[in-house]
């Protein structure tokens, strides 16, 4: 789970983790008082999205009057933002952040983050903040510090020395701030179950001191249980809302854009039968996985999802039970066209425990428009040949 | 032969007793799977599907000398089952339970290795040596015996290529899904040699999907050290690109995880690869010579 840059900031601040002072608005009149509470004289009206690069495409910007203030936050608010890291739809601003502008000094990147390879968390650290880190990294790979902490033992001091003499700083004053910015950080990443944070850029303002100007944090959602204060953060609006309605009923989705709607189980499964649909030329509209609870009800929803697509031309139902029982989704098909008007073909392989049962179950019930496929390469074939033909 | 678990492994359950951990205790029994107790705190003493149930791994081990244990309890638990076994002594922890904390996995499999105890998972199907030993929720009755090795770290795409590699009149030795979370115990690089060590085996199906880059890795083993044939699909050609938020992910792994990536890769290692899962049976004939 992702959240938002005031939401960030909000957990930076409770570990002590320094930050602007700012405050999230969600209209242009709060955006000027807020901007009379921070009191300038200098103010940056930022775009709350879940994407980077908002910088760049012009959802984040200085104001040096209140009277600028209310025209950016205009200007942004309601905005369709699209960025590198957003559709090309973009994303509508729906909340703005006004924060106090800051001195800026010198602009550092530091990020924590699980390396899979080392299983533990990695600290990284730059000179080279503020502009594409991704860049930087390719180029100038030397420029990027990295420093693995091993959870059994902590963040130590020699951790932080390593980071402050990688990013040259010198002066013994600053030096013990950064150390103490990238313990704290790695505090909070370690006790809220963080899968990263990351700040681009943390600045050096005029006075010495270190500011995080931008956060990004994502979340473990396996561990979200244990973190009530966190979980309340999830915006929903942020989300795709077939997928969170899809969620609901245990059920994996995400739309795409061909004729092929998908029901699978399993996300491997699920891939693996998009990419046949594509190897014999037809195109999935959809990835759905059933999940391996499955059952009629959730079967009948998942029909439901993916034929409020209008572009589904056909319904490939690709099962193979382990867990999943094949006469369960049996039930579910015939369940699902009794409620939902399906009037396109369902190709259905069943494979895998009691799909004999299964078999069974739909040759009795006799729906029309249903296809049986044999396996998956004929279940394919039959719903690329069956979605031409629509 | 086979690796890792044959017919004479004995096995214990912990979360023997929960819904999950019964109903999938019973088919490994029913399969033939050496399951010699369970574990289930407060329930020590009693007896489940006609094993005895014991309180701590410690007690179960010495009392039974299992070797393996196959985890099913709730999500929040498994780092402390993990390592509960890792200090009993216990020599491989398959764990089929989804939805563990991935930092809880960090702590567990560093002690499980510490302790040299091996790990399978979490959110795996678990590991199969055909018409002998099934330690985990796999549909046991599509593995044949036969002489084909299988790493996957989807679970159904598991079942997809052991029925294929079947249905050609071929069969498997031992079927291991990895699990594809963030942190997972045994991956290819630790598997595929032991398939090259095994004389039973003699080609080898590895399933891999888009992230990470395990698959990477593996390519740059088979290259160097397996002799014996793998044939290999990447699922996730077709998915849409993640949604990502930050790039320190990317930097950190130096790659984009893309299937491409994975199978450009796996071909100039000599692995045959398929484009699409329908194809792996086929291409298993095809590598094995019939
Ligand atoms: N409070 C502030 N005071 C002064 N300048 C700021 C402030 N906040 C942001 N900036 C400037 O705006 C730029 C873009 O802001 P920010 O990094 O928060 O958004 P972003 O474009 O989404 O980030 P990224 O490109 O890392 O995804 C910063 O690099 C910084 O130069
Ligand atoms: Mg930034």
């Amino acid at each position: 789970m992702n959240i938002h840059e005031y939401q960030a900031k909000q957990v930076f601040a409770k570990y002590g983790v320094p930050i602007p002072k700012g405050i999230m608005v969600e209209s242009v009149d709060a955006a000027v008082e807020a901007a009379k509470e921070l009191g300038g004289p200098i103010w940056v009206v930022k775009a709350q999205i879940h994407a980077g690069g908002r910088g760049l495409g012009g959802g984040v910007k200085l104001a040096k009057t209140l009277d600028e203030v209310r025209e950016l936050a205009d200007e942004i608010l309601g905005m369709t933002l699209v960025t590198h890291q957003t559709t090309a739809e973009g994303k509508l601003v729906q909340k703005l952040y006004i924060e106090d502008g800051a001195d800026i000094k010198d602009e550092l990147y530091l990020s924590v983050v699980l390396d899979r390879k080392l299983e533990m968390p990695l600290i990284m650290a730059s000179t080279e903040g503020g502009m594409n880190i991704e860049d930087v990294a390719e180029k100038t790979p030397e420029k990027i510090i990295t420093v693995p902490v091993d959870p059994a033992i902590g963040f130590q001091g020699f951790h932080g020395r390593e980071l402050a003499f990688g990013l040259g700083i010198t002066d013994k004053a600053e030096q013990k701030k950064i150390i103490s910015f990238a313990q704290k950080l790695f505090k909070l990443y370690m006790e809220n179950d963080a899968e990263m944070i990351e700040i681009n850029p943390l600045v050096k303002t005029g006075s010495g001191d270190f500011l995080a100007l931008d956060g990004k944090m994502g979340f473990d959602n396996s561990a979200l249980g244990r973190h009530p204060d966190i979980a309340a953060m999830r915006d929903l609006s942020e989300e795709d809302a077939d997928e969170v309605e899809a969620a609901k009923y245990g059920l994996s989705y995400v739309a795409l854009d061909g004729e092929i709607g998908c029901m699978v189980n399993g996300a491997g499964l699920a891939m693996g039968t998009m990419d046949t649909i594509n190897y014999m030329g037809g195109t999935p509209a959809n990835f759905l996985d059933v999940g391996g609870s499955a059952n009629a009800e959730t079967v009948a929803k998942g029909f439901e999802i993916i034929l409020k697509n209008p572009k589904v031309k056909a319904i490939f139902v690709n099962i193979f039970g382990g867990i999943v029982r094949c006469d369960r989704i049996a039930n579910g098909i015939i369940e699902a066209t009794k409620i939902t008007d399906v009037n396109v073909p369902v190709i259905v392989r069943l494979d895998g425990t009691n799909a004999p049962e299964a078999a069974q179950i739909l040759k009795n019930a006799n729906i029309a428009n249903l296809i049986v496929g044999d396996d998956l390469g004929d279940g394919a074939a039959k719903a690329v040949a069956a979605a031409k033909q629509a | 032969m086979s690796i890792l678990v044959n017919k004479d492994t004995k096995v214990i359950v912990q979360g023997f007793t929960g819904k999950e951990g019964t109903f999938h205790a019973e088919q490994c029994l029913a399969y033939g799977t050496k399951i010699v107790g369970g574990v289930t705190p407060n329930k020590g003493g009693q007896e489940h599907l006609g094993k005895p149930v014991f309180n701590t791994v410690a007690e179960a081990v010495k009392t039974t000398g299992a070797t393996v244990s196959m985890i099913f309890v709730p999500p929040a638990f498994v780092g402390d089952a993990v390592m509960e076994a890792a200090e009993a002594g216990i020599e491989l922890a398959v764990i089929i339970t989804e939805g563990a904390p991935v930092k809880d996995m960090q702590m567990a499999k560093a002690y499980a290795t510490k302790h040299g105890m091996k790990t399978l998972g979490p959110n795996c199907p678990g590991i199969i040596t055909a018409e002998e030993c099934k330690i985990g929720i796999m549909p046991g009755s599509i593995f044949k015996k036969g002489n084909v090795g299988l790493i996957s770290k989807s679970g159904t795409l598991t079942y997809e290529g052991a029925n294929q590699v079947c249905n050609e009149g071929f069969g498997i030795t031992t079927a291991i899904g990895i699990g594809g979370d963030p942190i997972i115990g045994l991956s290819y690089n630790q598997i595929l040699p032991m398939f090259e060590a095994d004389p039973d085996t003699h080609a080898i199906v590895m399933i891999g999907e888009i992230g990470g880059d395990l698959e990477i890795q593996a390519a740059k083993l088979i290259k160097e050290q397996i002799t014996k044939p793998v044939v290999a699909f990447i699922a996730g050609q077709t998915a849409p690109k993640g949604k990502t938020m930050g790039h320190a992910g990317a930097i950190v792994s130096g790659s984009a995880g893309t299937a491409k990536e994975k199978m450009e890769a796996l071909e100039a290692a000599g692995v045959k690869v398929v484009v699409s899962p329908a194809e792996i049976g086929k291409a298993i004939a095809e590598v094995l010579g019939k």
